[in-house]
């Protein structure tokens, strides 16, 4: 069971939070220029890393803050955490 | 039946309470046994040498070992709702009138009809169910097969024990209280860090515990005790016994199970989240290899020793002990100290260690060096076969105590990803790099000697309590006697005539192994899953380190290269109700939702029912059906008026300079234009294009909404809204969740603004100051209240919302203001009619994952800015043809109602064409209605169409969606 | 002596000590270079590699494997079989599969113990009937033979159902496929891998793929590099379930996928007490018992994306106490052992199959927690698909087109579970 840091509230347990999936996915626009190839892109095509992956998490069960985890999909080891707004690195 | 009990003379130093005497049945007969025994124990010492039959060839077995590791004795425990399968005798204490029977025997285990497959064993070789039963077909034989399968049987009723949960944290966590897992502790806890100690045994101390062995000034339960003390009364340990570490998880998330004895609380699942984690979980003793070493009367040395020293009981009365090791001499002398002849110590090393030679030369016990080819006697041992140098000789006893030398237990390591080494001279694998936070001491770690064990564990526990920030005092390590004992590898069998069992539990034997190499299952994982070895009930523990050992002679190559099968938790089998206990069953699986006024309900006779929310379906008259009363309160509404609670509403408010603009984002339609004191019907799109959600914003004030959100959807709206307000258009909004907040209940029908005036309002409830589509907030019963006009059953309707602590007030205003007027309370049911008889959707129900606004004939964009599912339906996809779309259906018969989720058929090539979403007979148009998703539906309408359902068909006409017109005004 | 299994060559065998069976499969030194290089030995792997030597004569094959055949999802599963399918391109499918299934023993000569018990999934409130009606209605249009049953007809099925009155769920019936059942896993693949081998396809073990050699001028797939050199490849297939976005980043593309632990349960074993599969969406649960008499169940994914084989205890307790409301007679049974596969999930959950951006290069990914129902008919239309270069017709609505052309088959909404 993950410990996830939450940088508003501190370590948790990961059943207070719910996984929002890859982060960092820029969301295309204005809808009149965007190729259908490019809107799939966004949607559907991502990395899916095995190994380090940014990813976004909601503290759902607690401050319902958004931020960004660094975690191995592997060892599921966490390096880092930060806020949204901040540089991925 | 050669087992008896010890006299005190014979084992001064048993654990049982001869003053206790503990009656119990097994198979049917009466024993006695002690407080103290387990049920194993007090079979052995009540010379009962049968104790079950083997899994496949249902030969008798005897007890082999002691606690988790007994691969025999599995017994069907109590009866009734309690009665528990397949549980190792060696793990069930004895209680007076406990109730056990051996698992996996007809008529019994003494007698056992399905021993024809010990006869039949040359077909039953690995594998043969893949080479048989292919013609005609597998169903044939599976139904007899079957039967022959699994071990005890199922209870059949509810369990009525409660397991309990619990949640803790700790600094540093050691697992085992052996000596090196007691040092560790103890060096922990002197640093000032927070300790947990878990040990599986009722007792501390490990083999340590046993006897004989001096630590520092005294003996080691001396010594033992002391350690205990001190932890005991130490503020910042807490000591668990009886709870076996059975997971490992990520970032030190430890999952144990207690065993209590507390009245209805059988035991207790602890989720333990550890700063560091010391692994001092000892080490197995693997059995040896040779024919017929699943006899009854063949021992592991170590469940001899503990039998004997621990429990007072003789498992034989004249020994051979058979090893490849120092430390199982300790049961040779364990058994001639307690007075049981020991004929011979059978010896594969040509020199064992100088030490254990010596004491058994004290003794007078009689050293061969050789190895044992065979044990004879089917029922129980007779005598062993041995070979020596001497050359071949059979030597009468009735039991042997064997030994091929001990593995570290390094499944929790192995758990916790940590990577292994495969040690040939040990035979097993030892930890080599851990990943988590995590070190392992003692017999865990490899190390055998006493005095390194507490060195190892003192050593492990400061280093623990030192990365978890506290700062170790030095601790003195006490003085121990060298007492072991240079594990060795097992050597692989020599060929001798009879079966040689690699795993006892699931029978197989070294032919198994060889036969499935032989046919290229070589890895360690397809002979496992080839021959089942390792798959029994102790999780291969007894069966692991010699079946690698036996694959590596076979194929030729060392036991690092063949490796060994994954550990998985648990580290031993748990209950699932223990494992599931922080889940509760019953009421609290999901604990209901229900409405402020529920009880209210409750006294105008509500049936009630799950709609996500508790809430009530219809409020049924004396003798009325379901289908009466919601005819009556369809009829309520469109003549008179009637009461819903729509508590379950999502409300959510939305504040702050950018609301309108923000809201114009996530809505599929204009938000912002929306004038203050406005209310409009909107839908909520997902990025591809499909209905997420909708309901009604409101605008309270240029800066304030209040959103209405379907009952289900609450809380998913609430976090899409925060979801994108974080990531992608962080704009000064404030988001609440305001539904719990509010009651709400609706007046809807031609008298509700009559019923409203009665019970009193600051409002003018005239069309004109107060005309649909607003909010306006005022006070209402003298309550203070939001009252909104939005219908989505073309009834004029108010919708008034108070404090929820208010909602029985309410309730009761509304209800005696509307008596006069044929109020009538109602329910879902009868509000499903009302918007269905008015075309209006439930999404979820009239909708799927695919449904397209347009789809439904609903308006979408018409402003400027991006909105949330805007580029999705500019695809041509969107608007191409064929799309299922959302239509009214009649059926030619007026008074045949189909079934939601019967089809429309016809057509190529899919004789589906769509699906009816809601279906109901409407009292108001003496009729049934239904929505149906038809392809291409708006451009089919007067057709006629045959809906389907399991067989049935009903010929239909295809209709708009509004099947009423409107009322409000 | 012959290498056919039958009782009777048992017999002969057993006379002779077991000696003279022949190796189920050989291990052969990979050659330079194949006309098809299939990547993964699993299921989906050796059925391609078997349906290509056995109906397109493409004999010069090669399956390459990482660790051992078998030791991916196809050996992780619960084994369950089932064709009930909404959208009919989803039920054409999966229905050849189970009709696959059904004479495979006979056609690999191997026993893979295709047990057609039954698979019922539960309806516990009026809308989920409705809901399963409206499954139940459309798969039968579709030709598979579901059936809606009452609470009796549930009872009799399985009669430790939850009996009491009050449960928080209460069964109102359900719906019932009595052409599914269970198939012991690993038989698929040794059945498979033991079969193509006798028709000439190199099965090599521990040799995993770590490149995608492509020719720089057309971009074509021209071989692999593994850890075991470089192996030439005419034609490359895809068959590695929750890797597939690790092989396709090599390959130089992605793939709409996500991957993560789906765990899979199995209790000690017990005298026959479950006649069927069953299953319930409400209590996310689905379990069966084994012929050996162990109880396999499983349930929802661990929620996050993840390539780690090993499950965690938020996901086994949601399972197991959905497990005990379901049967609550279970709650004293052992778990003996909790293992994950990783499971490659697109948004609809249908699998993604056919052509990739790669010339020469196939597909066949995406079947999230479904693959292993899905073998028979996924390596019969993957060979035809590798062989010809175009997508076997029940495949074509499966492309990875379907994601830039907004034509998703979205089982996922459909089934409601992942299994």
């Amino acid at each position: 069971m993950l410990l996830i840091a939450c940088p508003w509230c501190g370590p948790r347990d990961e059943t207070e939070f719910v996984n929002g999936g890859e982060a960092h996915i820029d969301r295309p626009t204005p809808a009149e220029s965007v190729s259908d190839a490019d809107w799939a892109a966004y949607l559907f095509f991502h990395d899916n890393p095995r190994g380090w992956l940014a990813e976004r998490w909601v503290h759902a069960f607690g401050c319902r803050q958004w931020f960004n985890v660094e975690r191995d999909t592997v060892t599921h080891e966490i390096r880092r955490v930060w806020r949204l707004g901040e540089p991925r690195a | 039946m050669s087992g008896y009990r010890l006299s005190a003379a014979a084992a001064p130093a048993a654990q049982i309470d001869r003053s206790r005497p503990i009656g119990f049945r097994f198979n049917g007969a009466a024993y006695r046994g002690y407080a103290g025994d387990t049920l194993a124990s007090a079979l052995v010492a009540a010379g009962v040498s049968i104790v079950g039959r083997s899994f496949k060839y249902h030969r008798p077995r005897g007890v082999m070992g002691t606690g988790f590791s007994e691969p025999n004795a599995l017994v069907q425990l109590g009866t009734g709702a309690r009665t528990t399968p397949n549980l190792p005798a060696s793990l069930v204490p004895l209680s007076e009138g406990l109730e056990a029977r051996s698992v996996n025997c007809w008529p019994s285990a003494a007698f056992d009809l399905g021993a024809v497959n010990d006869r039949l064993s040359p077909l039953l070789v690995a594998g043969f169910y893949y080479k048989t039963f292919i013609w005609p077909s597998w169903g044939a034989f599976e139904p007899f097969i079957r039967r022959a399968a699994g071990l005890g049987r199922s209870p059949a009723l509810a369990d009525p024990d409660r397991y309990e949960a619990r949640n803790a944290q700790c600094d540093v966590l050691v697992v085992g209280a052996g000596p090196a897992g007691l040092m560790a502790a103890l060096a922990a806890a002197r640093a000032g860090a927070r300790v947990m100690l878990a040990e599986a045994d009722q007792r501390s101390g490990g083999g340590l515990g046993l006897g004989g062995a001096r630590v520092g000034a005294g003996t080691a339960r001396d010594w033992i005790a002391e350690v205990e003390a001190e932890l005991d009364a130490a503020a910042n340990v807490t000591v668990l016994g009886s709870t076996a570490v059975t997971g490992y998880y990520d970032h030190n998330l430890l999952t144990a199970v207690q065993e209590v004895d507390e009245p209805g609380l059988r035991q207790r699942f602890w989720k333990i989240r550890a700063g560091e984690v010391v692994l001092a979980t000892g080490a197995l003793e693997r059995p040896l290899l040779f024919a017929g070493n699943d006899r009854p009367g063949v021992m592991l040395a170590g469940a001899v020793r503990t039998y004997v020293e621990r429990y007072a009981a003789a498992p034989g009365r004249r020994m051979v002990l058979a090893a490849n090791n120092d430390a199982a001499y300790e049961a040779a002398f364990a058994a001639a100290r307690a007075g049981i002849e020991v004929a011979a110590i059978v010896d594969e090393r040509p020199a064992p260690g100088e030490a254990a030679a010596r004491a058994a030369d004290a003794l007078g016990l009689r050293r061969v060096h050789g190895r044992i080819m065979r044990a004879i006697g089917a029922r129980g041992v007779r005598a062993v076969e041995i070979v020596s140098a001497a050359g071949t000789e059979a030597i009468a006893c009735d039991l042997v105590a064997a030994s091929g030398g001990w593995t570290p237990a390094v499944q929790l390591f192995s758990q916790s990803g940590g990577l292994t080494r495969f040690d040939e001279a040990l035979g097993g694998l030892v930890p080599d790099r851990s990943v988590q936070r995590e070190r392992s001491c003692g017999a865990a770690a490899g190390v055998f000697a006493l005095p390194a064990c507490l060195a190892g564990g003192a050593a492990a526990g400061a280093a623990a309590a030192q990365a978890a920030g506290f700062e170790p005092p030095a601790i003195a390590v006490p003085e121990a006697e060298d007492h072991a004992l240079a594990p060795a590898a097992p050597l692989p069998p020599v060929p001798a005539k009879g079966k040689v069992f690699v795993d006892v539990q699931t029978d197989v034997t070294v032919a198994d192994l060889q036969v499935a190499t032989r046919e290229n299952y070589r890895s360690v994982e397809h002979v496992k899953r080839y021959t089942v070895w390792g798959m029994g009930v102790d999780q291969g523990k007894l069966s692991g380190a010699n079946g690698v050992a036996v694959l590596a002679a076979v194929q030729g190559v060392s036991g690092a290269e063949m490796g060994m099968t994954k550990f998985r938790p648990p580290f031993m089998p748990a209950a699932f109700g223990v494992l599931a206990a922080a889940r509760p069953n019953g009421a609290l699986f999901h604990p209901w939702k229900r409405l402020p006024a529920h009880l209210w309900h409750e006294r105008r006779g509500a049936v009630f029912e799950d709609f996500g929310w508790l809430r009530p379906a219809y409020y049924p008259l004396a003798g009325e059906t379901m289908a009466q009363a919601t005819a009556r309160e369809v009829r309520a509404v469109r003549e008179a008026v009637g009461l819903l609670d729509a508590s379950s509403l999502g409300k959510i408010e939305v504040r702050g300079p950018d609301a309108g603009a923000f809201l114009d984002h996530i809505y599929a339609g204009p938000v912002d234009s929306l004038p203050v004191g406005g209310v409009r019907y909107g839908l909520m799109l997902n990025e591809l294009g499909a209905v997420f959600d909708d309901g009604v914003v409101a605008r309270l004030a240029a800066d304030h909404f209040l959103l209405t959100t379907s009952s289900a959807h609450a809380a998913a709206v609430l976090a899409w809204l925060e979801d994108w307000r974080q990531g992608e258009w962080p704009m000064a909004v404030v988001i609440q969740d305001a539904t719990s907040q509010w009651a709400t209940f609706t007046l809807s029908g031609p008298r509700a603004r009559k019923t409203l005036a009665a019970a009193g309002t600051s409002l003018d409830l005239s069309p004109a100051a107060f005309p649909r589509m607003t909010i306006r907030t005022g006070e209402v019963a003298g309550l203070p209240a939001r009252v909104q006009r939005a219908s989505f059953t073309g009834a004029t309707t108010y919708e008034i919302s108070v404090a929820a602590r208010s909602a029985e007030r309410l309730a009761d205003a509304l209800w005696a203001a509307g008596a006069p007027f044929g109020l009538q309370a109602t329910g879902v049911e009868a509000l499903e009619v009302l918007r269905t008889e008015r075309g209006a959707i439930d999404v979820g129900i009239d909708t799927d994952s695919t449904t397209l606004p347009g789809d439904l004939g609903l308006p979408f964009g018409g402003k400027a800015c991006d909105y949330l599912g805007k580029r999705s339906l500019t695809h041509p996809a969107a608007s191409a043809p064929g799309r299922k779309q959302l239509v009214g259906l009649q059926t030619l018969d007026p008074l045949q109602t189909p079934p939601v989720g019967a089809h429309v058929i016809g057509g190529v090539p899919h004789p589906s064409q769509g699906v009816v979403t809601s279906s109901q007979f409407s009292p108001t148009l003496g009729r049934s209605i239904a929505l149906a998703l038809l392809t291409d539906g708006r451009s089919r309408l007067g057709e006629t169409v045959q809906v389907w359902s399991e067989g049935r068909v009903w010929p239909a006409r295809v209709t708009g969606l509004r099947f009423l017109d409107h009322a409000d005004a | 002596m012959s290498g056919a299994y039958s009782a009777l060559q048992l017999v002969r065998n057993a006379l002779t000590g077991h000696r003279g069976w022949p190796k189920a499969w050989r291990s052969p030194q990979p050659r330079p270079a194949y006309d098809v290089v299939i990547i993964g030995g699993g299921g989906h792997g050796l059925a391609t590699a078997y349906y290509l030597a056995r109906n397109h004569g493409v004999r010069n094959v090669a399956v390459l494997e990482k660790g051992w055949i078998g030791g991916g999802n196809t050996g992780r599963n619960t084994t369950i079989v089932r064709s009930d399918y909404y959208y009919p391109e989803s039920a054409a499918f999966f229905d050849r599969s189970v009709t696959l299934y059904e004479g495979l023993s006979q056609d690999l000569n191997f026993n893979v113990m295709f047990s057609q018990r039954g698979m019922l999934t539960i309806g516990h409130s009026r809308g989920e009937m409705d809901f399963r009606r409206k499954l139940v209605n459309g798969m039968r249009l579709n030709g598979i033979d579901l059936e809606m049953v009452d609470e009796a007809q549930a009872r009799a099925m399985c009669p430790l159902l939850n009996p009491s009155p009050s449960a928080r769920y209460p069964i109102l019936g359900g719906m019932v496929q009595r052409r599914a059942g269970t198939v012991r896993h690993d038989a698929v693949v040794w059945g498979y891998a033991r079969a193509a081998d006798r028709l000439g396809v190199d099965i090599i073990q521990n040799c995993a793929v770590t490149g995608v050699r492509r020719d720089p001028v057309s971009g074509a797939v021209t071989g692999v590099e593994t850890t075991r050199g470089l192996i030439g490849a005419g034609k490359v297939g895809l068959a590695v379930a929750g890797h597939s976005s690790v092989v396709a980043a090599m390959a130089g593309f992605r793939l709409p996928l996500r991957s993560y632990a789906l765990q899979a349960f199995v209790s000690e074993p017990l005298k026959p007490v479950l006649d069927m599969v069953v299953s319930s969406s409400v209590l996310n649960i689905y379990v069966s018992q084994s012929d050996k008499g162990g109880l396999v169940l499983g349930g929802n994914l661990d929620p996050y994306a993840s390539y780690a084989q090993r499950g965690n205890p938020p996901t086994m307790e949601a399972v197991l106490s959905g497990l005990i409301e379901m049967i609550p007679a279970f709650s004293r049974v052992r778990l003996l052992r909790q293992w994950a596969g990783i499971v490659d999930y697109a948004h609809d959950s249908s699998p993604v199959l056919g052509l990739s951006p790669v010339a020469n290069f196939f597909l066949n990914c995406g079947w999230g927690g479904g693959g292993f129902k899905a073998i028979p008919a996924g390596g019969e239309t993957f060979a035809h698909t590798v062989a010809t270069g175009q997508p076997h017709p029940l495949i074509k609505a499966f492309s990875l087109d379907r994601f830039r052309d907004q034509a998703l088959v979205d089982e996922a909404a459909a089934a409601g579970i992942e299994h």
